[in-house]
């Protein structure tokens, strides 16, 4: 119990004191037990103030302070500072607001908010009077840090880290590292080639030793907390291992009798179970797709490298400080029929147009027909109202992306038309220029709004794009097209598994959530855990690339500094009265709830470094017996006690 | 009984305390016998400080949840409500009636919501008293 409690009244200018009468609330509260002083402050922030505070603390020895003043997402902080500078223990110190949630709010009843006022500062003051002095417990760290997916979010992540001393697990899933970038030819705005840039980033990579690539690579477990997390990672066997020439690869590619669909074109081409390296996906090397492959052995008989009875599967356990979650998106699948995709042949998304671009060299042609007439229709899975489904956002590249499209196929074939059937071109920043070019090589611009909607028909042996367009008064105009492009927004990847691994939390839109897009845009709640690129919302390249250098920045300072102090307000078991029910434990969303047994007797107990201080498992003991610090039985219930007096 | 019943608030430091400042911001009114306790989260606030708020006064008790919004996840939802089942619970057998508990997820932003909850939840509150 605090029994020297200095009691701070701020006027806030005329803020608070305009409305709240300052005098009364001293006279209200200078005879509360264990008040030692009561003084008011034109501003409680202001340097002078702050200083006055400190050396009362000092020269009268206050054991616990009240500031009643502003919200304390002002000045908690603040205050908490010129405890700890007079002395204090940081968390003997209570900020009262009685601005916004009183003077302000109360603005129109003066009497009432003096009221209000003298009530809150009193709980204010019985709060501190049962503070306790907490402090925060410094753990070592490991500066080593997993990047999950390497596309050229993820690599460029790895780069950052590596530069800046970090140890770097690189961790991807699939056999080749690239990610989605290496499927584009040129991208916006600067006409770079996406196989030219992921290639680039992995060069790099191979320059550096203490970036440790893992391909055809997940993670499977994760213990423990920020600065300390063991992990491990499952490594699939690549069913290739040595050298073969081209020529041999070509040979086996021809003489595996398996045939899918392959992803890489999306669907455009058929591949075997050989999966082999396109431009832009690295390593060079050639794997084996396990789900798919029959065990013929015909490969193995061109050349023994190719090994698909190989079961080597390899489980790698890591010690790690912190994760980078740089997962990636999925293009948009519009559902069968939506503008007669999955019905209409010539009907075909924009990430399968411009495979489309990459696979004709001099000539666009598709199934086998030439194609002059381009119909692109936009927002497709983005920006959708209820009847449409779930997708509210804007995807943000798509606009910029098809604008270039129509001009980068202008360019390499000439003689093609192109008309974007679009909701308002939102080529933002740069890629307006992209929006003039586009509009100047005469490509048409008909707009639309959802409550009327592009058909696409299939007639007279001839697919037709029908609008009612906003831009010539509502008339309805048609067009036959050669090949429909639907600009498809993006999706989160399917990551359910690693999301559930990691404990990230999911944003409204299913892609992963950080604390908050401006103030803290690559953090989540899960201190340690990391999230960049287009896992938290769709982005484009030079987005992705930002935010996965913020990723490397962020994370790379906590973990840099060998060690690291834990927020002090956790859960705190009183082992007397705990009877180990479990129920804690289960409420408990970071596993921070062990069984332990104390003096013969099986307890719980709270594991300080991954407790985060929500109080989860406090409401659900049946006898009571676990608290959270600073929202304490004696704090709280003495603050109800103050604020019901009257 | 007063016709200004006295509420008593559980707010959520991340997400709903800055939805109630808010209101006090944009100078939104609302009755000044409403005082709020925040906490780190919806979910740890215990059943048996809201049967001390009754006991020592109060005449309603308001909590403002987290919603899907929760910094530590999902699952604060379901146990925000497991809380308020258990509360009423404990209410009826003090003979308090479940009206006079009420709960609704505010948004960070919520500041609107926030006072027409306040209100509804008063007015309510006055005329039962009456």
């Amino acid at each position: 119990m605090k029994k020297k409690i200095g009691v701070y009244v701020c006027h806030c200018g005329g803020n608070i004191s305009d409305y709240v009468d300052i005098e009364k609330v001293k006279d209200a509260v200078r005879d509360e037990a264990d008040v030692f002083l009561v003084k008011n402050t034109l501003f409680a922030c202001a340097d002078s103030s702050q200083k006055m505070m400190e050396e009362d603390i000092k020269t009268q020895g206050l054991d616990a302070m009240v500031v009643a003043s502003c919200s304390p997402k002002l000045h908690l902080n603040t205050f908490r500072g010129v405890a700890q500078r007079g002395g204090l223990n940081p968390y003997n110190y209570v900020q009262v607001n009685i601005r916004e949630q009183d003077s302000w709010a109360h603005s129109d009843n003066p009497a009432g908010a003096t009221e209000k006022a003298i009530q809150l500062v009193k709980a204010g003051i019985a709060r501190a009077k049962e503070s306790e002095a907490l402090t925060s417990m410094k753990i070592a760290t490991t500066n080593a840090v997993a990047v999950i997916g390497a596309g050229v979010g993820g690599m460029r992540t790895a780069l950052g880290l590596a530069d800046m001393g970090t140890e770097v697990y690189l961790i991807e899933k699939s056999f080749f590292v690239g990610g989605r970038t290496a499927q584009w030819g040129s991208v916006a705005p600067t006409n770079d080639r996406g196989d030219v840039l992921t290639a680039g980033l992995f060069n790099e990579i191979q320059k550096r030793s203490n970036i440790k690539l893992f391909t055809g690579a997940e993670l499977i477990e994760k213990k423990g907390s920020v600065g300390n997390f063991d992990i491990k990672v499952k490594i699939r066997p690549r069913g290739f291992d040595g050298n073969a020439t081209t020529d041999e690869i070509q040979k086996a590619v021809k003489a595996c009798p398996v045939s899918t669909m392959d992803e890489f074109n999306f669907g455009l081409t058929q591949r075997t179970a050989i999966l082999i390296p396109q431009k832009g996906q690295y390593p060079q090397q050639p794997a084996i797709d396990k789900a798919l492959c029959n065990q013929c052995g015909a490969c193995q008989k061109i050349n023994s490298s190719f090994q698909p009875a190989s079961t080597n599967e390899e489980i790698l356990s890591l010690h790690i400080g912190g994760f980078v979650a740089n997962t990636g998106f999925d293009p948009y699948e519009p559902a069968k029929g939506e503008y007669g995709y999955g019905e209409i042949d010539n009907v075909i998304t924009l990430p399968q147009f411009k495979r489309l671009i990459e696979l004709n060299d001099n000539e666009l042609v598709f199934k086998g027909k030439k194609v002059k007439k381009i119909a692109y229709i936009y927002c497709v899975g983005s920006r959708q109202d209820d009847d449409e489904g779930k997708n509210k956002y804007c995807s943000r590249y798509c606009c910029t992306s098809a604008t270039h499209t129509g001009v980068t196929v202008k360019n390499k074939y000439k003689d093609v038309l192109n008309y974007h059937f679009n909701r308002g071109i939102r080529t933002y920043g740069k890629a307006e220029l992209i929006y003039g070019q586009a509009s100047q090589q005469g490509d048409v611009f008909l707009q639309f709004t959802l409550d009327s909607i592009p058909q696409v028909e299939r007639k007279h042996n001839k697919t037709y794009v029908k609008v009612k367009d906003i831009l010539t008064a509502g008339k309805t105009i048609e067009t036959d097209a050669d090949l429909v492009v639907l600009v498809t927004g993006m999706v989160p990847r399917e990551n359910v598994e690693l999301g559930h691994l990691l404990k990230i939390p999911e944003g409204r839109d299913h892609f992963f959530n950080e604390i908050h897009m401006k103030l803290k845009p690559v953090e989540t709640v899960i201190d340690g855990v990391m999230i960049a690129g287009t896992s938290q919302a769709p982005k484009n390249i030079l987005e992705t690339l930002n935010s996965s250098m913020a990723a490397a920045a962020k994370v790379n300072s906590v973990l840099t500094k060998g060690e690291l102090s834990l927020e002090p307000t956790l859960a705190k078991v009183n082992p007397g009265a705990c009877t180990w029910c479990g129920k804690c434990a289960e409420a408990c969303p970071f596993d921070a709830i062990v069984q332990v047994d104390n003096e013969g007797k099986m307890v719980a107990k709270v594991n300080e470094a991954n407790c985060k201080g929500c109080g989860m498992c406090t409401p659900v003991c049946p006898t009571d017996a676990i608290d959270l610090d600073g929202f304490t039985n004696a704090q709280i219930g003495a603050m109800i006690d103050a604020l019901a007096e009257l | 009984m007063s016709t200004k019943p006295k509420i008593l608030v559980f707010s959520t430091e991340k997400i709903s305390d800055p939805a109630i400042d808010l209101a006090g911001l944009l100078k939104k009114h609302y009755p000044n016998t409403v005082y709020t306790i925040s906490v780190p989260c919806s979910s740890g606030i215990k059943p048996r400080w809201i049967m001390q708020a009754y006991e020592k006064g109060f005449d309603g008790v308001f909590i403002a949840a987290d919603g899907t919004d929760c910094p530590y996840g999902e699952s604060c939802v379901e146990k925000t409500s497991a809380i308020i089942s258990v509360t009423h619970d404990l209410m009826r057998q003090k003979g308090l009636k479940p009206s006079q508990l009420k709960m609704a997820a505010l948004c960070s932003v919520c500041a609107d919501a926030f006072v027409a909850h306040i209100n509804n939840f008063t007015k309510e509150l006055a005329k039962k008293d009456n």
